[in-house]
């Protein structure tokens, strides 16, 4: 089970944003989902490794990639060849 | 043979969320061909939207390498098709721009996420569509739609360029109305790109043939039993019949693992898509987010004012399920699952070539029927088991029920896409002919 203030917690580490009028029906969604997750449970014995698959690596080396203008052409708001963003700190 | 393709297409379907009115094209195995693209693949100079606000004046600085190799095969890109939003959904009512509506029966849904593919296809307006299947989002629509739709093998069709929603279940894959033209297309954009690491290189370069002697056909009770519609059950039972007259024999085969398919798939696909849809922030493209405003107020603002309901329901629960503590219980289990899963596939297809079933539990949905999030993920029953153990699977129309278009499903091992097109094809050519 999951409350209205856990809601409010996952909206908030998922940065999603939530108006207080969706909570109570987010709730009872997720509860319902989860309870249909329940089934998991039942999955017995733990995950073994893959066999026959390896990673793909590669040499980290410059290849061709967009020119500045392009990267910068979708943003909001650029200053000096740059993207600017929200004050982190 | 060169040109421009002049595309103005009645469109009362609401299929595309744009058109290309001039669409150049050039020579090739596709010169000339009209092909619709689902708005969620990368088209340079072509605003891609993901049928979301959060999108809102993006166009594209690249294209995905599916759209390069259409090019070079001299197809025209006339269009980007509506979905539903980042794909979350099977009825393509999510999208910002509006429902499309089944040319069939313009009161039902086109099935999703890529409706309008399926339904600039039905329509008539295209011969040729491409569209992405993270849990049958190709194949659906397909099966509500009367037209047919293939997701490829995971590995076969680069994801370069392809929007990121769940990127160990996706592919990009062909629609068409005929499985003729299906592969066709598939030929052309199932070529190796090293961009895309979880690629492996095995082009399909295939011509189907309707041979299906001494194949073996495996029929899973699973797909048979409770939720589906015993009208669609009894109509792919049919079509399995047709395959039998053709030379095919059946065996029975078990999937025990669908009993969590669901579950798993939708822990694992929500899980990815809250960490694909972080970078949708309003920094580097989208509506531009108010920079003046501290970061968490500002993110939340522009994701909650730009995001659907149903896009930020599967963020939060895909958060939810990775986070501290809860991550054992869920994604853990999602994983163990879904290997137990690609075991029941790999057991049941030592004894079959193929796996057949229907699509869909039902016919297309009356527009605005589901409202419940957890109805709608169990539609997804018979589709996303497949993309859980990275297998072939197509959907071909298999006759009606209520006059509305009922899809056949045909899986096959990793790889062999060729032999899931050919039974396809042996079933439409003899139910055509």
């Amino acid at each position: 089970m999951v409350t209205e203030s856990d809601i409010e917690h996952i909206a908030e580490l998922a940065d999603i944003g939530i108006s207080r009028d969706e909570v109570p029906e987010f709730t009872r969604q997720f509860n319902a989902i989860l309870e249909y997750f329940e089934v998991l449970d039942t999955v017995e014995g733990e995950r073994a490794p893959a066999d026959g698959i390896t990673n793909v690596f590669r040499e980290d080396e410059p290849r061709p990639c967009l020119p500045q203008e392009a990267v910068l052409a979708n943003a909001g708001s650029t200053e000096n060849g740059f993207i600017k963003t929200p004050r982190v700190m | 043979m060169a040109g421009t393709l002049d595309f103005s297409p009645d469109d009362r379907c609401n299929a595309f969320i744009t058109t290309c009115r001039e669409a150049p094209f050039s020579d090739g195995a596709l010169a000339g061909v009209a092909v619709a693209v689902k708005d969620n693949i990368s088209t340079a100079g072509i605003r891609t939207t993901c049928a979301s606000r959060i999108l809102e004046g993006y166009v594209p600085p690249y294209d995905a390498h599916v759209i390069e190799l259409l090019r070079k095969e001299g197809a025209a890109i006339v269009g980007k098709t509506n979905m539903d939003e980042f794909g979350m959904g099977s009825t393509t009512e999510t999208s910002a721009f509006g429902p499309t509506r089944n040319p069939v029966d313009p009161t039902r849904v086109p099935g999703g996420s890529s409706g309008g593919s399926a339904a600039a296809l039905a329509a008539g307006l295209v011969p040729m569509a491409l569209g992405t299947d993270t849990g049958g989002s190709i194949r659906c629509p397909a099966a509500f739609c009367g037209v047919v739709g293939l997701k490829p093998t995971y590995g076969r069709v680069s994801r370069y360029g392809l929007i990121a929603y769940a990127n160990s279940l996706e592919q990009i894959g062909p629609m068409a109305r005929t499985v003729e033209d299906v592969s066709r297309l598939m030929s052309v954009i199932a070529k190796y790109d090293p961009r895309d690491s979880t690629m492996l290189d095995r082009p399909y370069d295939h011509r189907p043939s309707a041979d299906i002697a001494g194949l073996r056909v495996g029929v899973p009770e699973e797909y048979f039993g409770e939720g589906v519609d015993p009208r669609v059950a009894e109509t792919v039972r049919d079509a399995i019949g047709v395959l039998e007259e053709l030379g095919a024999s059946t065996v029975p085969v078990s999937i025990p693992g669908m009993r969590y398919a669901l579950a798993a798939y939708y822990v694992i696909c929500t899980g990815e898509a809250s960490s694909n849809l972080a970078r949708f922030d309003g920094v580097r493209y989208g509506p531009a987010v108010d920079i003046r405003k501290s970061w968490h107020d500002a993110y939340q603002e522009i994701r909650q004012a730009n995001f659907g309901a149903e896009v930020r329901r599967r963020v939060m629960l895909g958060t939810f399920a990775l986070s501290a503590g809860y991550a054992g219980r869920y994604y853990a289990k999602a994983l163990g699952a879904r290997q137990k899963i690609r075991q029941d596939f790999e057991r049941a297809l030592r004894d079959a070539d193929v796996i057949a079933g229907p699509t869909m539990p039902t016919v297309a949905f009356r527009l605005g029927e589901k409202t419940d999030p957890l109805s709608l993920y169990l539609a997804d029953i018979l589709t996303a088991p497949a993309n859980l153990a990275g297998i072939p699977a197509i959907s071909v129309p298999c006759g009606r029920v209520d006059g509305l278009p009922v899809g056949f499903q045909l899986m096959g091992r990793q790889f062999e896409d060729e032999r899931v097109v050919d039974a396809a094809y042996a079933y439409e050519q003899e139910v055509r002919a």
